[in-house]
């Protein structure tokens, strides 16, 4: 059934302050399960404060070909926050001169901004080390407009990261919307036929796995077994690397825990999950995010809660690497999702 | 005491029975462990005998955590179902072949 996005529903989850006051209030304010803060403190990780800045991860808007059930982000058709040129050459001079070794662009589908493409063509030529776009895969398959991505990106020797729910169709089509599956699979042929995720090209191809209900990614590397083996056998489709994604309790994916009536099951597994190894790895600590309109964010889910860093650098206007460094990341009980078991993060498991 | 046997709430305080038994409760939670490592059979393979054996032994909580185990590995609910029946058709089989008992102890007694 297509859904639409919590802010075009009027949906109160889509206010990020609703959010923060669910997060913060009923089993962590009765103290039944402990605040993420205290269980950071246990290990002298709080204040939570960066290390060396290795990723920079800019959102260059919620607009999305798909309404996922779990999206974080609350993208899809109906949102028009859309990241325009002039930020666009704010970053460009970011990237020109930051420490960071990764680019990371996402969105929503980051191909359906109009300047993707320019800002593709000029970010490559930035000389960063890894550049990273993360493809919906279905987008390649939405419009003919988008049939030559998979060339379009060989030639800017751009790495693909893409979300892959399940190997099969139900689970998939389950959490993406119909036909999310057929179009993806063929997306994933059709990059392999440029070269994507042939085992020995440097052409990257990974994928995504996160949960399509209220339970935790199992082993990253088992997953990766399974995924590899039935994508090999059923559609002869190749990729590197599988990424275990734990789902974080925000935006539509904290409105479907409340609504099947999992949310407190699903924080007590986060919380029991909780692995202190995973807190010094933890994404914050190596990422920035930069939302559509500039501003900066600890990562992509404290953009999507409207938590800006904790700095005097708040803009991309104003960005300054070594001030912004010097900061305490903005945590909350969303956090637990980035620490449980081999913890999750955009590039995976940290522990 | 809750009015009913069984709590769902429950399943998240089973590692409190260590506290009245801490040798037996840790002992049992060790060998619990590594049972389901992965060893000559897959997790996954173990995940889907203690579905199956969860359902014969009718425990709610099991079916509950293997059920959400389950998932967590990926597994389909096409597989689970089988596993499900692969119990169900053990605990039948294990009756159907007392019929055999019975059937001689008719034909002992019968002319």
């Amino acid at each position: 059934m297509a859904i639409k996005s919590l802010k075009a529903r009027d949906n109160e989850l889509a206010i990020a302050n609703k959010q923060l006051n669910i997060l913060d209030g009923g089993i962590f304010a009765e103290g039944e399960l402990p605040y993420f803060k205290d269980k950071i403190a246990e290990i002298g990780h709080f204040p939570l404060r960066p290390k060396k800045l290795e990723i920079l991860q800019i959102n260059v808007g919620y607009m999305c070909n798909q309404v996922c059930e779990h999206c974080h982000v609350d993208a899809g058709p109906d949102r028009k926050e859309i990241m325009t040129r002039e930020t666009m050459m704010l970053c460009l001079e970011v990237i020109k001169n930051t420490g960071a070794h990764t680019l990371d662009l996402t969105g929503g589908a980051p191909e359906m901004n109009p300047d993707f493409r320019w800002f593709v063509e000029e970010a490559a030529n930035a000389g960063i080390k890894d550049f990273i776009v993360r493809s919906n895969l279905t987008i390649i398959r939405a419009n003919k407009k988008y049939y030559d991505l998979p060339e379009f990106f060989k030639k800017h020797n751009v790495h693909i990261i893409s979300s892959m729910p399940h190997y099969t169709r139900g689970k998939t089509d389950k959490q993406r919307g119909d036909g999310v599956f057929d179009k993806s699979i063929k997306a994933l042929q059709e990059l392999n036929a440029v070269g994507y995720g042939m085992p020995d090209s440097n052409l990257k191809l990974d994928l995504v796995y996160n949960p399509s209900g209220a339970f935790l990614p199992g082993d990253q590397a088992a997953m990766e077994r399974d995924f590899k083996k039935a994508l090999k056998e059923d559609f002869s489709i190749d990729f590197h690397n599988l990424f275990a994604i734990t789902n974080l309790p925000i935006a539509r994916f904290l409105d479907y825990l409340i609504a099947s009536g999992n949310y407190e099951d699903y924080m007590y597994a986060l919380v029991e999950a909780y692995n202190p190894v995973a807190v010094s790895n933890v994404m914050c600590t190596n990422t920035i995010s930069i939302s559509w309109d500039g501003w900066l964010y600890d990562c992509d889910f404290n953009q999507m809660l409207g938590l800006k860093v904790a700095s005097k650098v708040k803009h991309i206007k104003d960005y300054n690497e070594e001030v912004l460094n010097d900061r305490n990341i903005i945590i909350s009980q969303h956090c637990y999702g980035c620490t449980a078991g081999a913890g999750s993060s955009c590039q995976g498991t940290v522990a | 005491m809750a009015n009913s046997y069984y709590d769902p709430a429950d399943l998240r305080k089973f590692g409190k029975i260590t506290e009245w038994s801490e040798e037996l409760g840790t002992k049992f939670f060790e060998y619990y462990g590594k049972v389901f490592e992965e060893g000559a059979l897959s997790a996954r393979e173990k995940s889907l005998i203690a579905l199956a054996v969860s359902h014969v032994v009718k425990c709610p909580y099991c079916i509950d955590a293997y059920t959400k185990d389950g998932l967590q590995k990926g597994i389909t609910k096409e597989e689970m179902m089988e596993a499900v029946h692969v119990g169900a058709a053990i605990e039948s089989g294990a009756t159907l072949v007392h019929g055999v008992q019975m059937m001689n102890k008719y034909d002992k007694l019968s002319m």
